[in-house]
């Protein structure tokens, strides 16, 4: 990625004055840390984390056909949502990859809001244009958008502080609202990669600096702090969120990359059912398992996999070792009789051959309070 | 920033310290700065005879894997085993207890291409 190139988020330079460490991410200048990755970790995990992620792509779905449209060109049922719900889906090719996951977003079967990755704004959104045979119209909004992560055990408390918030918990999981707060127009979800409770606020990129200043002004007594790239890597690593260009890529399947349970083939017709429907008959020969290494060093994604005889079998989709967990673990694609849990194999660091063994994903779970 | 001047370091950010005959590599107070909290260590085996430059050790923070080069030849006389279990130590004492590795049978010719503290606090210039 060249240096020219790469835009700026509406909080660039809040990011500067807290002294965060800017690195190039999918076309962005973000930065990758503040104060140290284990230590932001750690105050989500504990208490609370802000992150930046105004690099997302929003696009709006508005006409009497949207339901139709988003149904035809994702794998999950949007029809199952009503007004003011939200919905883990994907976009899938015709062969049965992940284009993109998104979330959609439902504020009435005639208007929507789908939420994507910024690596695919742009290939998403022509492909929405390219396969909209329906009377309903895709329009881009990432540029007017800024969004801002809240996460944590206290994120609600750290919200709910805020003047035109001070109900925000009894918005459900996977809920959103158009609020007023911070003295704008604000769309708050209850979502967020990280595996803890939190939210994720959407506001006008102008507003974006203030609502920032505002949560971390409120929430920096509680332990809040602004949080960068690698902590949000290692969460939502250790809580199995995927990542698309990692556990999910146009070539691996939805059922292979583990997003089976977002196929809804009953639905009706979609781009890439299929391919899933042979698939689903045939059984997948390969398929996503956590691991944990039991020898010392850290597996990383790319890294390739091996069974006893010195077969290769598979490749680390992502690795580190996580400050929770506190082991060396990771995700990887393996071939089918290597899924099951307890399964052994060796990952390949720098030519040294790892023992490593399956175990149930996730490797975090919050502990429902 | 610290700079002892007890010891030579590379433009990759190293030091060696000659303690007697052998010598004591680790890296700098900016490496560890740069690289964010270390969790592992990935350390050469004792015995192993290794040239100026070569990539001798890995330290991996929860991002990347960063390889570093040995400021001088010789051969794997120990390795700090603290780092083990203490991996943080590179970040906490970078020029003391955070050591990577101890040579012996030390090629001495490689130090005089390295700096001196005054010479890597200059290369450093603002980065500092």
């Amino acid at each position: 990625m060249s240096g020219e190139n790469l835009k700026r988020t509406p909080l660039y330079e809040c990011h500067q004055q807290l002294g965060g460490k800017i690195v190039p991410f999918a076309g962005w200048e973000l930065p990758v840390q503040y104060s140290g990755v284990i230590q932001e970790h750690q105050a989500v995990r504990q208490k609370a984390g802000i992150f930046d992620v105004s690099h997302m792509g929003e696009v709006f779905v508005v006409g009497a056909e949207a339901e139709k449209a988003i149904d035809a060109m994702t794998c999950n049922n949007v029809a199952t949502l009503s007004d003011g719900k939200a919905q883990y889906s994907a976009i899938v090719n015709p062969r049965g990859g992940i284009v993109d996951d998104i979330i959609v977003y439902r504020y009435s079967p005639r208007r929507y809001l789908i939420c994507v990755n910024a690596s695919n704004a742009d290939k998403d959104f022509a492909w929405f244009c390219e396969h909209n045979k329906f009377d309903c119209e895709f329009r881009n909004k990432s540029s007017e958008f800024g969004q801002i992560a809240l996460q944590g055990p206290l994120a609600t408390k750290i919200l709910s502080s805020v003047p035109g918030l001070t109900d925000i918990a009894s918005l459900p999981y996977f809920h959103f609202q158009d609020r007023k707060a911070f003295g704008c127009d604000v769309i708050v979800a209850r979502t967020g990669y990280t595996g803890e409770d939190g939210f994720e606020i959407f506001i006008p990129s102008a507003q974006t600096p203030k609502v920032w200043t505002e949560l971390l002004a409120v929430g920096s007594p509680l332990g809040l702090v602004p949080a960068g790239l690698g902590a949000r890597d290692s969460l939502r690593l250790e809580a199995c969120l995927p990542l698309h260009g990692h556990e999910l890529s146009d070539d691996l399947s939805a059922y292979e990359s583990g997003l089976g349970w977002i196929v809804k083939l009953n639905k009706g017709d979609f781009i890439g059912r299929d391919a899933l429907v042979k698939e689903k008959e045939a059984g997948s020969q390969r398929g996503l398992v956590g691991f944990l290494v039991d020898d010392p060093g850290i597996a990383r994604h790319g890294d390739k996999i091996f069974d006893a005889k010195g077969m290769e079998i598979g490749w680390v989709t992502s690795g580190t070792k996580t400050p929770t967990v506190n082991k060396a673990l990771g995700l990887a694609i393996v071939t089918s009789p290597f899924t099951k849990d307890g399964s052994t194999f060796f990952v390949e660091v720098r030519g040294k051959r790892l023992a490593a063994h399956v175990v149930k994903r996730p490797f975090y779970k919050r502990a429902l309070s | 920033m610290q700079f002892p001047s007890d010891r030579k370091y590379t433009k990759d950010h190293e030091w060696v310290l000659m303690e007697g005959a052998d010598a004591v590599v680790g890296i700098t107070e900016f490496a560890q700065s740069e690289l964010g909290e270390i969790v592992f260590a990935d350390l050469p085996a004792a015995g192993k005879a290794i040239k100026q430059g070569d990539t001798f050790c890995v330290v991996e923070s929860t991002k990347a894997a960063s390889d570093v080069y040995s400021p001088i030849g010789g051969k794997v006389k120990s390795t700090n085993s603290k780092l083990s279990d203490s991996p943080g130590l590179i970040n906490s004492s970078p020029y003391k207890d955070g050591w990577l590795v101890r040579l012996e049978a030390v090629n001495k010719a490689d130090l005089e291409g390295l700096m001196t503290a005054e010479q890597y606090k200059t290369f450093l210039g603002d980065k500092a």
